[in-house]
């Protein structure tokens, strides 16, 4: 038997994304309303250049945290799809689309209202709403049907628009200083990075890393539910660590960047294409090209209007939407 | 040695229930064919004997111990299912399909070795897809898959071996080629195998037991000249059959016999 080893895939494809995800956030630090060379770069980052100089503060106040939290979140929602299409064998599955981040954005709003401090009120806060959400979505589209696009599209969808309803009846209940701070947050804004926010690789890597030790059980269940459990798969208790684990990922990278949707769809979904179903070489290929792909978003979110700039949402829904389009479209053919 | 042996098994859904009752012995190294009507409870059985289904009541022995005393893990690697049906939404190779079947073999962070891969190997190698080792699955015709699917459930290095109506939907010479890699498999490495099938002649003639199953219940479990009588099987399926010899194999022949 030839032998198709996931491991050299992957000493092959690390490197590669390592230095593509790399090369984003360095050409995202040079990038923005004031322009800075690559040497004034360096300078900053080698700690070279006065702790004062303009270059140091913006690289290291600014651009960095605001480039290490889209490649954070670009990772993590990446991956977030791709385990979420895993596990309900849906390739049209996705946090945002299923409504998922949308609850952690209900979660995440009840808790600022209430005061809560970012760590661990509001996190924990949205993690609650993300695992309503999923929880309703599962049991909405529970049985034989559950592993049919339409049924969970439309339970998503549906949970989506209460969750967005539920964020309006809280927005329209508060004062005008909080509105302007969830309005912006809730567009999916990276602006507000700073670099106390980088305590969020801790968890997030513990995450990434649990789900990759789950990567074989991943391609299993592919093969369908009654072939996983008789695989030796223990069902269950791998649903709850696989979704538990995303949606406490998912709610953490909402509560601090807000909603950005479609890249759990857009990611995973090249990733497939170029690189096959296998999940030992997929989870390590969205954390790095979905934090990629994100900064990159987020760069064109900066630089493509005359002045100030967009949400990075706004760049990701424009990329995403028409390959969801697509795809239900080449679902239903 | 036995290799099954159940007793008085009950699996209810709501108020119905789908097995009443069902008991059987099954020998180490038997081929026993489950056959009877729509709904009688053939796969429902087969769920149970791999763990995928509690039974409400009753009791399952595999080779000799409680089935309760199976983690989940090690009934997979001594009990192998071979379904009807398996998801094409996303596709493997063939070859990393039937690897698949070395995950009960395999701790939850340890990678397959050269010894899984020789294993896959042969078992890809008995059921004649080691050509088609880097094809997708979804490239394959039906006959094709089903040797995948029996290649994935060789490669768990079971002792038994369950599959649901492994011949439906193939043409007669794949049939064949099920059948006879089943009857290889059991003489060659001593698997049991335990096959849901409505194929009543493909049952006599492979089958080394039968069991006849009606609403859940056992009607009667025997050599196939005993269980294959016009008698049993227009009480189990309500139509008549006609039943003579086979010219060449000597086995039970059936025919429907039209109103």
């Amino acid at each position: 038997m030839r032998r198709s080893s996931p491991n050299r895939r992957l000493l092959l494809l690390l490197p590669i994304l390592g230095v593509l995800l790399l090369l984003t956030v360095v050409f995202s630090l040079l990038v923005g309303s004031s322009t800075l060379s690559i040497m004034d770069v360096l300078l900053s980052l080698t700690g070279k250049g006065a702790d004062a100089d303009t270059a140091s503060i913006i690289v290291w106040r600014i651009r960095l945290p605001r480039a290490l939290l889209a490649a954070a979140v670009g990772g993590t929602l990446s991956l977030g799809g791709l385990v979420f299409q895993a596990r309900l064998r849906n390739p049209l599955a996705e946090p945002y689309i299923l409504g998922i981040s949308g609850g952690a954005a209900v979660g995440a709003i009840v808790a600022m209202l209430s005061g809560l401090a970012m760590f661990p009120g509001v996190t924990f806060s949205s993690f609650g709403g993300s695992m309503v959400v999923m929880v309703g979505v599962l049991l909405l589209a529970r049985g034989r049907a559950t592993g049919r696009s339409d049924s969970l599209l439309l339970a998503g969808v549906m949970l989506n628009a209460f969750c967005s309803a539920c964020i309006m009846f809280l927005i329209s209940l508060s004062d005008s200083a909080q509105v302007h701070h969830i309005l912006f947050w809730l567009m999916g804004d990276l602006s507000m990075a700073e670099p106390r926010q980088m305590w969020l690789f801790l968890p997030l890597a513990a995450c990434f890393l649990l789900i990759f030790a789950y990567a074989r059980p991943m391609n299993i269940l592919l093969t369908g539910e009654e072939s996983a459990a008789a695989l030796g798969l223990h069902l269950r208790s791998v649903t709850w660590i696989l979704l538990g684990t995303t949606s406490f990922m998912v709610s953490l990278v909402v509560s601090q960047a807000g909603l950005v949707g479609f890249v759990g769809l857009v990611v995973p979904h090249f990733f497939r294409l170029l690189l096959g179903p296998d999940h030992r070489v997929l989870v390590p290929a969205c954390i790095l090209g979905g934090g990629a792909y994100l900064v990159l978003c987020d760069l064109l979110a900066r630089s493509l209007p005359a002045s100030g700039e967009m949400p990075v949402g706004v760049i990701t829904a424009m990329i995403g939407a028409p390959l969801f389009v697509f795809m239900l479209w080449r679902a239903r053919e | 040695m036995n290799g099954v042996i159940f007793d008085n098994i009950t699996v209810t859904a709501g108020k119905k229930k789908i097995l009443n009752g069902l008991s059987c012995t099954i020998r180490e190294n038997d081929f026993l064919v489950i056959i009877g009507p729509n709904g009688a409870g053939k796969t429902t059985l087969l769920k149970v004997l791999c763990g995928l289904l509690p039974a409400a009541s009753g009791t399952v022995h595999i080779l000799g111990r409680p089935q309760e005393e199976y983690t989940r893990k090690k009934l997979a690697a001594t009990v192998a299912l071979v379904p009807q049906n398996m998801s094409l939404e996303f596709t493997f190779t063939v070859a990393e399909t039937v690897l698949m079947g070395r995950a009960p073999h395999l701790g939850l962070l340890e990678q397959e070795q050269v010894e899984d891969y020789t294993i896959a190997g042969e078992a890809m190698r008995f059921t004649q897809v080691d050509h088609l080792a880097d094809r997708r699955l979804d490239q394959l015709s039906g006959g094709e898959r089903q040797r995948v699917m029996i290649a994935r459930a060789i490669c768990q290095q079971p002792r038994i071996m369950l599959l649901d109506e492994p011949t439906a939907a193939l043409d007669p010479a794949h049939q064949l080629i099920v059948m006879q890699l089943m009857q290889r498999l059991r003489k060659e490495e001593n698997i049991t195998v335990i096959m849901v099938s409505h194929d009543l002649n493909l049952a006599a003639l492979f089958g080394s037991r039968i069991l006849l199953v009606q609403e859940g219940k056992d009607v009667v479990t025997g050599l196939p000249a005993e269980i294959m009588t016009p008698e049993n099987l227009q009480q189990a399926y309500g139509c008549a059959m006609y039943i003579d010899t086979h010219p060449v194999t000597g086995t039970p022949r059936i025919s429907l016999v039209p109103e």
